[in-house]
């Protein structure tokens, strides 16, 4: 899977090519420890074409690495190796498994004349350690939530099991990884929450109370509106991945029924005398079909300590999509699908129309003037709320930035000062072509905020922050 | 069995000599006295009211059978009829003659079915062709007529309440006639008629006085209609059908209380609730007419409980024939010579007593299953507010524990009342604010007991119930949650000991990130009590400290609060900045900045702390030093040791 798109540079027949990924795998040393079993340390390796002595031969490269920089600090390995061609990343989960992977790093391709094989440049430099290596950490959140940790795989079936596991997850899961687009919002893995009134927030708390008194099987319920989180029962780490597989993957994949016109075939049936809108993105796709399984996808949850396995229900209506989710020892019926189809549509119906009533009257009480003419990321590292007006709506293939990646860069590169010391900090920046970046650390707090003013000075460019935290940020402590 | 009984006799009831061949038992519903006249009056008058004071025994002449016996308004005048042509007055006034005086009505061969007082001096006689409505002038001993009225007149009822008198006209007698009487003056209410089961023929009368009742139900005046069975339609039982007559415009049918039954009857009202006693059966059932909305013109209901007896009555005895060892003596309930007089009197004229009915509330909690429909029973009930809050306890508790929408709905009828109150209050002290003029307008708002407050709901049934092991703390949550909710539908500010309730308990399950959410949006409102418990929170939970912070910046009224924090978390630069950025450092204590500088053992923290504070007070006083009154001595020695005596900022010597 090769995945370079050239970006034509104007003038001169340049071709740009972004970071891909070269190769993955996962190897644990301790099952292969002796010479002539090196294969057996493999448990996953992308792509898989590759040359089995190839594949020992990177393995064991990593491995040294690993080993002979552990002799240098032992408390934090390596992370990552810098080579001319390619950076590598390495993160290790569990005790003795590693996850490595392997991105090829931004070129730039210069045509020779007289048919001379065209001159390779590459941009070494342009990669951000933090974004590549939180996104390879991501890898492994992402295949604990719906296999839980490779450890508990090898203790249920051995190697052969968590080999099956992790090719079966990350075949498919490597494809959606696009790593042209990653950037510093993967280094947060943060959570858009859904701005909402006091007495809306209220009744949606009250919703989700009955619903789990109604439906006592359910253990954990997630309410969510517009891909932006409002109510989580999960704890925050659960959360935060879950909430990544919901807004890059599941409700990507599926379109809006409730934009499609009367008479389309994807508008919901009118259920007996009550319309409502509610329909399950997991499990049956249409309750009347007697065919319909009701097969629920397995999530992981709270795998630090009691490990609990659950059937992840995610059923929406208009906007509001609200995951339950149930002990996977029980088995879900038609008769519970039902119930909770009869309960939660017509509730959750009224329940959207609502929230999208009151966050219209919100946002014409607040007006235009609070639309912001900034570009800004804010990330709140206490509860992992972030808000970003440089990202244009996530998709499921990629994210648009309305910047230039250059900017980008710097923002990744600000924020791995401030990861640098604890001390509350403020660093400005001059970028080409008139743009400031600045970034503000208060606290758990992160702001990064672009200007484009031409001719403008240090102390103007202060002053509009300032400006900016007054309007945006006015109901939360940010040190000046 | 025994706390089914929702209705009940008073405790002590007023005890009379009951009625025999020798003496005759009247009673006024005026003002409420039993008359017990003793040989025509000759041997004794004993009138006995609902206290002490309205009892009173004398004696007059008998000058022929009483008909009727009723004391003006305060006791002052007493009337007697004792013929159909004419009534006669004791004046009761001190100095006044004791004499009796008599007074023939004016219409020639009319005679007088009774009489009515409706003040302490006016009076109106009620004849077959009409009323005389008379002012009495005690001192001359003779009456001045105000009005009449000439009307063919089968019977007539008045309630003394709202001084409306009630004529039955037209040869079937289902013409109602109203008057309305205020000092010195009579108002004619429109007519209306009475919808009769059937029409006899020929013509005769077919209303009896027996079947209409008059009282005020909510405020208003009801006609009230006993509707009994009849075979030609096709009614499966009786029933009482209601007559609002409003003081201007007309008399509307509006209630129909379905009673199911055949039999004798008898009505009360008590405490806003029709009282409906069968006889047959011994037992009552009670209608509640605001408890079904509207649909349509007329409002059908049935009773709000099952049918019961009213609570067996003990005769207590009393005097030198009661010995110990005797049991009290069971009443004879339902009995055929009760009498039943309006609103709630209930007089047995054989055994010699007038009781109260009542109304148990507690019973009915049992009786009732659907919560909001009791809620709403209970909310317009005068003693409700003990039962009410036992009613949210038993639906957190008990064993028929409510869920969570019964729950909802049951706070969302209190906060109604609550807001309702809270609403009427606000608008009354803005219109004592706004001057006098207008205030008269309003009147101070009553707090009934139906208001339930959040101290209430705290005191009675929160704090015990969120105590409680047995209960799942997700369901104590839900429960608080939920009526916080129902505060903020209707705009009650929520007081912070409810959301202290909600942290302690959230705090207690480790429940953390979910108090996150919550402070989050603002659901726990910010207050300086609320930040500091935060505060209190950190070191079990960090992220506290963050949004403790946050609230006081919110707040706005803070920011020494938060420059302490953050001194105390060793921030003396951050709290400076802060400090700055709010404009308070000319008036900041320089004292304790330079303590906790001191603190960090930072010494160019100090330094440089140390210097802002200089060039503060070079440009606020022109001179570098610090006042005695900083306390600030221990500091500057300090700076000189570490820093040299030049490093100190010298004044400027222009």
């Amino acid at each position: 899977m090769l995945m370079i798109s050239p970006r034509m540079a104007s003038g001169m027949q340049e071709k740009q090519y972004t970071p891909s990924l070269l190769s993955f795998f996962i190897y644990n040393p301790k099952f292969g420890p002796r010479e002539g079993e090196e294969e057996k340390k493999i448990l996953f390796y992308h792509p898989i074409e590759i040359e089995k002595n190839e594949k020992i031969r990177n393995v064991g490269l990593c491995e040294a690495i690993v080993q002979f920089t552990r002799t240098f600090c032992p408390t934090k390995p390596a992370k990552s190796l810098h080579t001319q061609k390619n950076r590598q990343f390495f993160h290790e989960p569990e005790e003795n498994y590693w996850m490595v992977m392997v991105v090829r790093n931004p070129m730039v391709e210069k045509p020779n004349k007289d048919g001379k094989p065209p001159t390779v440049e590459y941009q070494e430099e342009e990669i951000i350690d933090s974004v590549y290596g939180s996104v390879l950490q991501q890898c492994y959140s992402m295949y604990k939530l719906f296999n839980g940790t490779f450890s508990r795989a090898f203790e249920a079936g051995g190697v052969e099991l968590l080999t099956q596991k992790l090719e079966k997850f990350f075949y498919r899961y490597l494809q959606t990884l696009h790593l042209q687009s990653c950037d510093l919002l993967d280094v947060f893995g943060g959570i858009s929450f859904f701005p909402l009134d006091k007495m809306t927030y209220l009744k949606i708390q009250s919703f989700v109370n009955r619903v789990e008194e109604s439906l006592s099987l359910v253990k954990y319920t997630a309410f969510l509106y517009n891909d932006q989180l409002i109510w989580s029962g999960l704890e925050q780490d659960d959360m935060r991945i879950l909430y990544k597989y919901l807004t890059t993957s599941l409700f990507p994949r599926h379109t809006e029924p409730e934009l499609a016109g009367r008479d389309s075939p994807l508008r919901p049936e009118v259920a007996g005398n009550l319309l409502h809108y509610g329909r399950f993105l997991t499990g049956p796709a249409n309750l009347k079909d007697p065919e319909a399984k009701f097969r629920f996808p397995r999530i992981f949850v709270n795998t630090e300590d009691s490990c609990e396995e659950l059937h992840l229900i995610v059923y929406k209506a208009m906007s509001a999509a609200v995951c339950f989710m149930i002990n996977a020892s029980v088995d879900l019926n038609r008769e519970f699908c039902e119930k909770l189809d009869s309960l939660v549509g017509p509730q959750l119906t009224l329940l959207a129309s609502d929230i999208c009533e009151q966050y219209n009257i919100n946002r014409r009480i607040s007006g235009p003037e609070k639309e912001p003419q900034f570009k800004f990321i804010y990330f709140n590292h206490m509860n992992l709320a972030e808000k970003s007006t440089i990202h244009m709506r996530k998709m499921a293939s990629v994210s648009l930035t309305s910047v230039h990646p250059d900017l980008m860069k710097i923002l990744g590169d600000i924020n791995c000062d401030f990861a640098r010391v604890d001390e509350d900090e403020e660093i400005i920046v001059k970028a080409m072509t008139d743009y400031w970046v600045v970034g503000k650390k208060s606290d758990q707090r992160e702001l990064y905020v672009i200007l484009n003013q031409k001719n403008a000075n240090l102390i103007e460019v202060n002053e509009e922050v300032k400006r900016l935290c007054a309007t945006q940020f006015n109901n939360i402590f940010f040190l000046d | 069995m025994n706390d089914e009984y929702y209705l009940e006799l008073s405790e002590n009831p007023v005890q009379f000599e009951n009625a025999s061949s020798v003496n005759n038992v009247f009673f006024d519903e005026a003002n409420k006295q039993v008359f017990a006249v003793r040989s025509g009056g000759a041997t004794g008058v004993v009138v006995k009211g609902p206290d002490d004071k309205s009892s009173v025994a004398f004696r007059m002449d008998d000058k022929g059978e009483v008909k009727c016996i009723k004391f003006s308004l305060g006791n002052k005048i007493l009337a007697v009829q004792r013929t159909t042509k004419s009534v006669d007055f004791i004046n009761f006034i001190p100095d006044y003659p004791h004499l009796e005086f008599s007074h023939e009505c004016k219409t020639k061969n009319a005679s007088i079915l009774g009489f009515c007082w409706t003040n302490w001096n006016e009076i109106v006689f009620v004849t077959d062709q009409g009323i005389e409505f008379y002012q009495v002038l005690p001192d001359k001993r003779t009456l001045k007529l105000l009005k009449s009225q000439s009307i063919n007149v089968n019977w007539y009822i008045y309630c003394p309440e709202t001084a409306v008198l009630l004529l039955s006209t037209t040869v079937q007698g289902n013409v109602l006639q109203p008057f309305a009487f205020k000092t010195a003056t009579m108002s004619k209410m429109s007519k209306f008629e009475i919808e009769l089961p059937a029409v006899p023929k020929p013509a005769k009368l077919s209303l009896s006085e027996r079947d209409i009742a008059v009282a005020t139900i909510y405020d208003q005046l009801y006609v009230m209609y006993l509707k009994h069975h009849s075979r030609t339609t096709n009614s499966p039982g009786a029933e009482v059908v209601l007559y609002h007559l409003p003081r201007e415009g007309t008399c509307k049918r509006t209630n129909v209380l379905r009673l199911n039954t055949t039999g004798k009857f008898a009505i009360n009202v008590v405490d806003n609730l029709v009282v409906v006693h069968h006889q047959s059966t011994q037992t009552s059932l009670i209608y509640d007419i605001k408890l079904r909305e509207l649909d349509g013109n007329v409002n059908v209901h049935q009773p709000v409980l099952p049918a019961r007896s009213i609570n067996p009555f003990k005769i207590p005895l009393t005097g030198p024939a009661a010995a110990p060892s005797q049991a009290p003596l069971p009443c004879e309930l339902y009995s055929s010579s009760w009498s039943v007089f309006q609103p709630d009197i209930i007089i047995s004229a054989s055994e010699g007593f007038l009781w109260y009915l009542q109304v148990k509330l507690q019973p009915t909690l049992n009786l009732l299953q659907d919560k909001g429909k009791l809620m709403d029973f209970l909310l317009r009930r005068r003693d409700c507010k003990m039962v009410i809050l036992s009613v949210c306890s038993q639906m957190l508790i008990g064993g028929d524990k409510g869920n969570l929408s019964v729950v909802a709905t049951v706070f969302d009828k209190l906060n109604q009342v609550y807001k309702e109150y809270l609403d009427a209050e606000q608008a009354y002290t803005a219109a004592m604010e706004s001057g006098p003029s207008r205030s008269s307008a309003y009147k101070r708002p009553v707090r009934t007991q139906a208001v339930i407050d959040q101290s209430d709901m705290y005191t009675h049934v929160l704090s015990d119930f969120t105590e409680k092991k047995e209960v799942k703390h997700k369901f104590i949550i839900a429960v608080v949650m939920e009526y916080i909710r129902s505060l903020n539908q209707f705009q009650i500010p929520v007081q912070h000991y409810l959301y202290e309730l909600v942290i302690k308990t959230l705090v207690q399950h480790n429940l953390f990130y979910m108090l996150h959410q919550f402070l989050q949006y603002h659901v726990l409102t910010d207050s300086k009590p609320l930040a500091c418990l935060l505060l209190s929170l950190e070191s079990t939970y960090p992220p506290a400290y963050q949004l403790s912070l946050d609230m006081l910046k919110r707040l706005s009224t803070a920011n020494d609060e938060i420059v302490e924090v953050l001194l105390s978390k060793q921030q003396v630069l951050g709290a400076l900045r802060f400090i700055r950025s709010v404009g308070g450092h000319d008036n900041a204590s320089a004292r304790k900045f330079l303590d906790a500088a001191r603190q960090t053992n930072d010494t160019m923290l100090f330094y440089t702390i140390f210097r802002f504070f200089e060039t503060r007070n070079m440009r606020l006083r022109g001179n570098p030093g610090f006042n005695p009154g900083e306390h600030c001595e221990e500091h500057v020695s300090y700076f000189k040791q570490v820093f040299g005596e030049s490093a100190v900022m010298k004044p400027t010597t222009a």
